[in-house]
């Protein structure tokens, strides 16, 4: 019996916060599209999110890069298919590993800072301050965080694209003796035959993952310091998770053959 | 409860009833406050009374009973009416509440350059005004709100509440956490500004000298429900108990707090 209420409180919980999330979803996507519009507030969170996580998103794509060129040199030299090389690191970086490292690094860093800014404004009763100021808080702090994160998450993964094929270019001709210009060749071809925009479309998505995360924790902490440091790490780790299988879901449909 | 609300109140609260979860917070409240006066709910902690201040703002959605601002039913109201209806408030809150993102003068002047859509040039005139009015100076405006100590802060909160000429303004524990003579400075202050604007206000707090200072009337709160309501004067013989307790402060009486004797 016993065991029985647990499975049920876990299920009703689980749904409630379904529930509140779909409304949270909701309320903040009209407030994005309905006048009106906090311009000032939209290009400083393109400047924090966007902008400020650059270094973050280039050295993990650069390291990737490099890494992947080792690891399809080793594997593919066993069957003689070196060549293969530069069109596996262009298609594993822009993607895959573009878009989802770019995007688990931005969620570490932009996930929680909107987290614990926005918990730590609730538990302050400064979200309530907005309100008695005429000023609508999902149209001044919610919105601007998710719009911004949509426009510029896929910019950021467009560089990492760049900087991760650099990454494999990198190691391959210096430490594995390829030839500069058939490494490059190889690559444009797939490039062009390919495009990146499926990495790109991802990245729009898992913006949205990450500033809609951080924002309902942060929106929904209570309780001071610990209910902020909550709201923090729930906000990372719901993010990291939605991004994976969001990530999975997406490459099944727009590979779908 | 079909009756019409009183014209007379510029405030009516009509068995408000609020729970979180089992917590019955507020248990059918019936309040009104009069045009142009200054009504100080007074109660312990936990009795309901934030719940109550923020149920009229719409922070706070409660299950049953009726709100009336101006004669018009709040609870009610549609999304844009709703926000038509908070431009006539002003709030100054517990901590002040300020955004520590945004300089003082930015803070004064945010209802006016983000709710009204003033042009930031105008809206720092009138917030420098604003912060004259409390006794801050132009260079204060400047700072940043963690720059600022307790008392400047709940200055800065103030004028931030009356920045827009607001017709109704809430006090949430103007003087908590305030030395006694940095909290008659804001009583004051309070009295002041609010005569300057003609204001209709409704405060809560636990410091009765606050309570006396800036109160036309007091009611108080206890379990979600007003147990007494009257004028200043009528305050020291109520006759009621529960308000004798509470404004002698003493532990015995009918009012119990919940603590353990060892």
């Amino acid at each position: 019996m016993n065991f029985l209420a647990v499975i049920g409180r876990v299920v009703i919980a689980t749904l409630a916060e379904i529930g509140k999330l779909s409304k949270f979803t909701w309320a903040a996507v009209t407030h994005i599209v309905r006048p009106p519009f906090f311009l000032r507030m939209l290009l400083q969170q393109m400047l924090r999110i966007g902008y400020f996580s650059l270094p973050v998103v280039a050295l993990t794509a650069f390291f990737t890069g490099g890494a992947l060129a080792l690891q399809i040199h080793y594997g593919s030299s066993e069957f003689n298919s070196e060549s293969l090389v530069a069109t596996v690191v262009a298609l594993g970086i822009t993607r895959e590993l573009g878009p989802v490292l770019g995007g688990l690094m931005v969620a570490g860093r932009v996930s929680a800072a909107i987290a614990a800014e926005l918990g730590t404004m609730r538990v302050t009763e400064q979200i309530d301050a907005l309100t008695t100021l005429s000023t609508n808080p999902y149209k001044y702090l919610v919105a601007p965080r998710i719009a911004a994160a949509v426009i510029t998450l896929p910019l950021l993964v467009f560089v990492a694209d760049i900087i991760g094929i650099m990454g494999g270019y990198v190691v391959a001709t210096a430490s594995l003796d390829f030839n500069a210009g058939v490494y490059l060749k190889n690559t444009i071809n797939y490039i062009q035959d390919n495009g990146v925009t499926s990495g790109l479309i991802k990245a729009a998505v898992f913006g949205f993952i990450i500033a809609l995360m951080g924002c309902f924790h942060g929106f929904n902490s209570k309780g001071g310091a610990q209910g902020v440091g909550r709201a923090t790490t729930n906000a990372v780790v719901s993010a990291s998770i939605l991004i994976l299988a969001a990530n999975y879901v997406m490459t099944s449909l727009l590979f779908a053959k | 409860m079909a009756n019409k609300p009183d014209p007379d109140a510029k405030i009516e609260l009509r068995g408000v009833h609020k729970r979180f979860g089992p917590k019955v917070v507020l248990d059918g409240i019936d309040l009104t406050v009069p045009k142009g006066e200054s009504l100080v709910v007074i109660g312990g902690s936990g009795t309901g009374k934030s719940v109550m201040i923020k149920s009229v703002l719409g922070i706070v959605k409660p299950e049953q009973g009726e709100i009336f601002v101006d004669g018009q039913n709040v609870l009610k109201m549609d999304q844009s009416d709703r926000e038509d209806t908070l431009r006539k408030f002003g709030m100054l809150f517990q901590g002040a509440a300020l955004f520590d993102s945004l300089p003082v003068w930015e803070n004064v002047a945010f209802g006016l350059i983000q709710g009204r859509r003033m042009k930031r040039k105008e809206a720092k005139e009138i917030a420098m005004d604003k912060l004259s009015k409390v006794g801050l100076g132009a260079d204060v405006g400047e700072l940043y709100p963690a720059e600022l100590s307790g008392g400047m802060q709940k200055r800065v909160g103030l004028a931030r509440a009356i920045a827009a000429d607001p017709e109704i303004i809430f006090f949430d524990e103007p003087t908590t956490g305030l030395d006694p003579i940095m909290a008659d400075v804001i009583n004051e202050l309070i009295v002041d500004s609010v005569k300057e604007l003609g204001a209709t206000t409704l405060s809560i707090t636990h410091d009765m000298a606050s309570a006396r200072k800036i109160a036309d009337k007091i009611a108080m709160i206890y379990r979600g429900k007003i147990i007494w309501a009257g004028s200043v004067e009528e305050v020291d013989k109520s006759g009621n108990e529960y308000v004798e307790q509470f404004i002698n402060g003493r532990a015995d009486g009918p009012i119990q707090m919940e603590v353990l004797k060892p």
